[in-house]
């Protein structure tokens, strides 16, 4: 089977990230970078995967060239293979550019069977990446997976439990499918000093416009119709008053309170 | 001179962090409360190859830098110095010990399972009547047939009661002061050989240490470890070794000393603001800080002899001084940082406190340690 998994790399959420506010960006430089935590567990779902039923996994990133160290990681967690798109031209992508471009790294790879994304990342926050990369690449898709219970390669088919605000759905679709993950599908594991030595040794290809194709005015700035007008840290919440004392005198505040605030009316 | 960590330290590093914060730190209060060695978490690090580390991969290990292995004793050593002792002596003490002074056989009998986690090791140096005056030894190891017969008793040896081989080091010749004495690898299921727990200790409570009893212990004579005579030399390099990750482990407890006084500095609040507003209060940082980085710079310089293979017995016994005294500065100032509250087991510092303690006193003393930096630089042993 061959599994690919997208990941992208995000400021470390202990890290506190300032926002550029001329440029309406995050201040990247200096940061401290992490693994998107939802990318972690469709890795380890990928890797699962191979361990369950055969074959590869390859994962891929768009990014700085210091996205190599999450790809790294997920190399050391026992994927196979690490391919990083990774070019100026890219800069400023949106969702849109940002799955216009995995989709053509993707398509470089040849046929795959099953690609992984996580829910969202934990700073763009959209979860629109992986909808729009099925699209794409014209793929089934199932969101908010959190259990595959059977990949079946002979009749080509996937069965996933979604997690959804009621419950749990069951659906089934044909392969080659593109899932999101939820944290509840796994557990990561720690990866081991063996394949963090492998990992060390790999080579990770970079992959730029010209090795991609597809159309320069549909990659970085020039590709994404969304412009982030203005970025800004929510001023902390106030906080709140506290009415003390015996609780028919307290409720009596209260109400007296909240009907000089026309909130309610008695 | 480059300063940059490599991307496989790096990896290392944040590998054990993870293991460290997941696996070690949730059970650390309890293991040191209930004096529990904490059998789960060694098996783990045995099947992450964490002991392997620093082993070439010839020997079934991770083929890592002595920087790397030196980030491992300090993410144990910031969230439980019982941990970094055990992974200190399996590693340090015993494994590159063997992989030194071995012979290709030995090598290759017991470094790979040490690696693995699957045997334990400890180190037998110390006797009741013999610390910091190794030489003064009195076990003994008489020559019978193709065997050693060793009698003697071993004090206060880390691992010794969960160990499944001993570095044992006994006279051969009673008369020949450090040149009488020889090392051995002991089975310690040979019939002869007993441990008997040491409870109660100020520290290091999940880390199980123990007295070695050995009474016509019979020791193939394959199991010399080095040549008969050598033993001394054995042991001392073997400090080299081992005095390198206490150093380490003593920079990774002060980090943690460091880490949970300044969330509750920053949290606590007297006199109306955080107490890490108060001037005093942040001297006691500024001191932290700069005694850590110092001992880490001093651990981490020794890392790059020992990469280079040039000689570092100096510069390691500067570094486990160093760090080792710095330690219980750090641990001081971080519990009163706590005020009332560092006094009580709520809160890890206590234990962190009661854990810097050691690091003075083992493997050789601080006075030990300055007795044999002077002696480098003055030519005279005090001795
Ligand atoms: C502060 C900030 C400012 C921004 N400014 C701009 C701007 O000015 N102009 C603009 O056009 N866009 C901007 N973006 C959008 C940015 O490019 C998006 O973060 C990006 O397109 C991915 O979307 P997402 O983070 O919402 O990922 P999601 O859609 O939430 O991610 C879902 C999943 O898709 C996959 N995935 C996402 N991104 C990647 C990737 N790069 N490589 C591999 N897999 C991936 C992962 O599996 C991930 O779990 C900004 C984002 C932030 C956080
Ligand atoms: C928890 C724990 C674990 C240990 N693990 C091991 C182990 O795994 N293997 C092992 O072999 N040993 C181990 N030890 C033993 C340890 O290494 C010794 O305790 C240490 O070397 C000191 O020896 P001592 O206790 O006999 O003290 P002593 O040598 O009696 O020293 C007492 C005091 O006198 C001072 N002193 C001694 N000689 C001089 C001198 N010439 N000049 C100035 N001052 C001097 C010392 O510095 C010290 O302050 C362990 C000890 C403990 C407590």
């Amino acid at each position: 089977m061959k599994i690919v998994v997208c990941i992208k790399q995000v400021p470390s959420t202990e890290a506190r990230v300032q926002m550029d506010p001329i440029k309406g960006t995050l201040i990247r430089e200096g940061v401290e970078s992490v693994v998107n935590p939802f990318d972690e567990y469709a890795i380890e779902e990928g890797i699962r995967l191979k361990e369950r039923y055969g074959g590869e996994v390859t994962v891929i990133s768009m990014g700085p060239p210091q996205a190599r160290e999450a790809l790294k990681t997920a190399l050391a967690m026992g994927a196979d293979k690490a391919v990083l798109l990774s070019d100026r031209a890219f800069a400023g992508s949106d969702t849109l550019a940002t799955a216009y471009t995995l989709s053509l790294g993707i398509k470089k790879l040849g046929d795959i069977d099953i690609v992984i994304c996580g829910k969202q990342a934990t700073d763009g926050d959209t979860a629109q990446v992986g909808p729009g990369l099925a699209q794409r690449l014209n793929l089934r898709q199932i969101t908010y997976v959190s259990k595959i219970r059977e990949i079946n390669l002979k009749n080509r088919k996937i069965t996933a439990e979604r997690l959804i605000e009621s419950g749990t759905q069951v659906v089934s679709t044909a392969l080659p499918a593109l899932i999101t993950v939820v944290k509840d599908i796994n557990q990561p594991r720690i990866p081991n000093i063996f394949s963090i030595k492998k990992a060390t040794r790999a080579e990770i290809p970079v992959w730029g416009m010209q090795d991609l194709g597809g159309d320069p005015k549909d990659f970085g700035f020039d590709g994404s119709p969304t412009q982030v007008v203005r970025i800004f840290t929510p001023p902390p919440r106030q906080g709140g008053e506290i009415i003390q004392g015996e609780v028919p005198e307290a409720v009596a505040k209260l109400i007296e309170a909240l009907t000089s605030r026309n909130i309610i009316n008695l | 001179m480059n300063f940059d960590i490599t991307e496989e330290q790096q990896m290392i590093k944040n590998m054990v962090a993870e293991f460290a914060e997941k696996e070690i730190a949730p059970f650390a209060a309890e293991n040191d409360l209930e004096e529990k060695f904490p059998w789960d978490i060694v098996k783990k690090m045995g099947e992450l190859g964490i002991f392997g580390t620093v082993i070439p991969e010839e020997y079934g290990g991770g083929g890592f830098d002595y920087i790397a292995h030196a980030m491992v004793a300090e993410e144990l050593g910031r969230v439980d110095s019982s941990v970094r002792g055990i992974y200190s002596v399996q590693v340090s003490l015993v494994a590159l010990t063997v992989l030194k002074w071995g012979n290709e056989e030995q090598k290759k009998k017991y470094v790979p399972r040490l690696a693995s986690g699957e045997i334990l090791g400890c180190f037998g140096l110390t006797e009741p009547n013999s610390g910091s005056d190794a030489v003064s030894m009195q076990a003994t190891a008489v020559e019978d047939g193709d065997s050693y017969i060793i009698n003697g008793n071993k004090m206060w040896i880390t691992n010794g009661g969960v160990a499944d081989i001993a570095l044992i080091f006994a006279k051969t010749d009673k008369n020949a002061g450090a040149r009488g004495i020889t090392a051995f690898i002991v089975d310690t299921k040979t019939p002869g050989f007993s441990t008997r727990d040491i409870h109660q200790k100020l520290g290091l409570r999940s880390s199980n240490t123990a007295e070695l009893i050995m009474t016509d212990v019979r020791v193939p004579k394959e199991n010399v470890l080095g040549e008969v005579g050598k033993g001394f030399k054995v042991a001392m390099s073997a400090l080299d070794f081992g005095r390198y990750t206490v150093a380490a482990g003593c920079v990774g407890l002060a980090q943690g000393c460091y880490d949970v006084a300044k969330k509750y500095a920053l949290e606590r609040v007297q006199f109306g603001k955080p107490i890490a507003g108060h001037q005093l209060i942040q001297e006691m940082f500024a001191d932290m800080i700069v005694d850590i980085e110092a001992g880490r710079l001093l651990v981490y310089r020794v890392g790059h002899l020992k990469n280079k293979g040039v000689p570092n017995t100096r510069e390691v016994c500067v570094a486990k001084l160093f760090c080792s005294e710095m330690v219980n500065r750090v641990a001081y100032k971080a519990l009163q940082v706590f005020g009332g509250y560092g006094f009580s087991g709520e809160f890890p510092i206590e234990r962190y406190y009661r854990d810097a303690r050691i690091n003075t006193l083992y493997e050789g003393t601080s006075q030990i340690q300055k007795l044999i930096i002077a002696n480098k630089d003055l030519g005279i042993s005090a001795f």
